[in-house]
């Protein structure tokens, strides 16, 4: 049976998923991205076709995707997230859909159509506001480990408004917050409807709202937000994290079932 | 890189690099050969003030030079830092930084900078920015700053507004002759404004032959190629060198030559030119196999109502025409044709963060023409000169992925 693979080269961590030709998943790895994507991309694939019990020769082919993407010299083809996440997201729920997907250094809305096609997209400004850097710059300036914030803003009884577009004004405001005595519950939950906010004002919702990304899978209390702000429930597909590298994995094994060239 | 992605170089632009070339140099040694010289916005009265014996410079082409030389980025916070916010025109901001610094990209060819000028005119259809970058220079040398109030968000364009701006350039003439210390010979006027309709039309036609397909140039090739027709139009060598381009356009499309080899598809531009990232998105276009035909901005310095037998109503009519002083309807209209005549597939739309008037996607433009032309668009967030506020990595995965979505469709 042929496997094809998906990297996900993203600004902060890298995913791979194997898929074989049902599109199960049956290996998949995530490491930091460091600062040598084409070795970590090749750890990657040596940790998942470990847990696949599978050869490097059993991949009949890649597809490469996110920042990386060119940095994988072993790819049969290369595609940006925003096909990947929106093709991963397709596979889970099959209808018309927004897709929101907050990576560590984006955030991306796309929207499809009913057969899986995208209609348009928007991509963030060239600024850190909406996206996961937001978030490890308040777990910074609140000298809290990032694992903790999903459950602090949970914890929250009261909402604290952080209002500035920039990251680097709204970690100002913090520090005013924590001037005022305000709980650090209340602060990261502002600091996460803040995220929302950025993700609100960039489009509208039609359709099925999907949350995909490693930055709603390690908090999935945003997608409580998210879904609150666009008066509609966020989905979020399992393994949120691994969707574009998912995605990816299917477009690779679309791809060589249409016979395509590499690219 | 493959054979298909390789840009096609014309024959016509060592002709171009000449022409370009006689005309800095013919500006760098005005002063000593007792010409004086005029300062000029891209779309002002050039032709009145070639008529009256000025050697004309046009600052905003040397701002383009400053943006693609990518100088602009080291030289605009010399400016900021004077008092001119990093959110104004980054033209303005470069070109007084290039001034502050002494440094400009006319040295790479053994000539000193810009020009001093005698007298700065202005034409406000562009922007108000053009008037505040000319008055600085004004007060700096103590020389005479005049100008056209042009309206803005110009619907029909009436008789009430056809006045005013004739008016206004009449005008000119009394305060430009006293710095000439000559008068206007109206004969002379004719013949000038006669050349630069050549030059208009020959212009027009060079990047009509885009809606060819596949496409024979890009706007990349136009920025480039649009120099004669800024900076030369009025002269006989800018209606020489469009004659030798046009010709070798000619060839191209007879022969089936496509600028973008493998052409699968085809965007319009709308909106000011990166002029630091002209190379890589160039690169990436071809590499995507994707021709960017045509643009707003090439095609802004098409002046056909100029008439040499009605010089200042036909003046006031051209330049008072062009998209960029004209309302939301006008300019849907324009780019609805526009997308017919070259078969575009998708629109880029350019939001440069210190040119809102070149920025047409802030209200919701892109959106109300994809509703009636069905044609998918992209906005790129980036700036003609200030490459502070452009995302190389972002804008190459925008642009890719519109492509992506271009080709599931």
């Amino acid at each position: 049976m042929p496997y094809f693979c998906g990297v996900d080269i993203g600004a902060s961590a890298a995913k791979l998923v194997i898929v074989d030709e049902t599109a199960r998943t049956v290996g998949k790895a995530l490491r930091r991205s460091g600062i040598d994507y084409t070795a970590t991309a090749e750890a990657c694939l040596a940790d998942a076709l470990s847990e696949a019990g599978l050869a490097r020769e059993q991949i009949a082919a890649t597809l490469a995707t996110g920042y990386g993407r060119d940095n994988v010299p072993w790819a049969d083809a290369r595609m940006t997230e925003i096909a990947c996440h929106g093709r991963g997201a397709w596979h889970h729920f099959r209808r018309p859909m927004t897709v929101i997907d907050i990576g560590a250094q984006d955030s991306k809305v796309m929207h499809l159509d009913g057969a899986g096609r995208r209609t348009s997209f928007k991509m963030n400004r060239k600024c850190a506001a909406g996206t996961g850097a937001f978030l490890e710059e308040i777990a910074h300036r609140l000298d809290l480990p990032l694992s903790d914030l999903n459950g602090l803003a949970e914890r929250s009884t009261k909402d604290v408004t952080l209002s500035s577009f920039c990251t680097v004004f709204a970690a100002t405001e913090i520090l005013e917050r924590i001037r005022a005595g305000e709980a650090v519950e209340d602060i990261v939950k502002g600091a996460f409807r803040s995220v929302v906010n950025r993700i609100f004002e960039m489009d509208t919702v039609d359709g099925t709202l999907v949350m995909t990304g490693g930055v709603v899978a390690h908090n999935p209390f945003l997608a409580t937000l998210v879904g609150e702000s666009f008066g509609a429930e966020a989905l979020v597909p399992p393994d949120a994290q691994h969707v574009g590298a998912f995605g990816a994995a299917l477009l690779a094994s679309e791809r060589a079932r249409k016979g395509e060239q590499p690219c | 890189m493959p054979e298909t992605a390789k840009r096609k170089e014309f024959q016509a632009t060592g002709k171009m690099k000449a022409v370009m070339g006689k005309y800095f140099t013919e500006l760098a040694h005005g002063a000593e050969e007792g010409v004086k010289t005029a300062w000029c916005t891209s779309v002002g009265p050039a032709e009145l003030l070639r008529a009256l014996g000025f050697n004309v410079h046009f600052p905003e082409n040397h701002g383009a030079m400053l943006g693609a030389t990518r100088m602009a980025t080291d030289l605009i916070p010399l400016a900021n830092a004077r008092g001119f916010s990093p959110d104004i025109c980054s033209y303005l901001t470069s070109d007084v930084g290039s001034y502050l610094k002494g440094e400009s990209p006319l040295h790479k060819m053994k000539l000193p900078g810009p020009p001093r000028a005698d007298v700065l005119v202005f034409n406000t259809n562009q922007c108000r920015d053009v008037k505040d970058w000319f008055q600085f220079y004004a007060r700096e040398w103590d020389v005479p700053c005049v100008g056209i109030h042009t309206p803005r968000a110009i619907g029909d364009l009436d008789e009430c507004i056809l006045q005013d701006v004739a008016r206004q350039t009449e005008a000119l003439v009394e305060p430009l002759e006293e710095v000439a210390g000559e008068k206007l010979d109206p004969d002379r006027l004719k013949e000038v404004i006669d050349l630069s309709r050549q030059c208009t039309v020959l212009w027009k036609a060079v990047l009509d032959t885009a809606a060819s397909v596949p496409s024979p140039l890009t706007f990349f090739d136009g920025t480039i190629q649009m120099g004669p027709a800024v900076v030369l139009r009025g002269r006989e060598d800018a209606v020489d060198y469009y004659e030798v381009l046009l010709a070798e356009l000619k060839e191209r499309v007879a022969g089936g030559v496509a600028a973008v080899g493998g052409e699968r598809f085809r965007i319009y531009w709308e909106g000011m030119p990166i002029w630091g990232k002209l190379k890589s998105l160039s690169t990436q276009f071809l590499e995507l196999a994707t021709c960017v035909v045509a643009s707003t901005y090439c095609n802004s310095w098409v002046f056909e109502d100029l008439d040499p037998d009605d010089p200042f109503r036909s003046m006031a009519r051209a330049y008072s025409s062009i998209f960029i002083c004209r309302s939301d309807d006008r300019k849907e209209q324009y780019i609805e044709q526009m997308v017919e005549k070259f078969s575009v597939d998708g629109i880029l739309y350019h939001d440069a963060k210190t040119c809102p008037s070149n920025s047409n996607s802030r209200y919701q433009m892109p959106q109300r023409l994809q509703e009636k032309l069905g044609k998918p668009f992209l906005v790129v967030n980036g700036d003609l000169n200030d490459l502070r506020l452009y995302s190389e990595e972002q804008t190459r995965t925008n642009i890719e992925a519109f492509v992506e979505q271009l080709a599931q469709a």
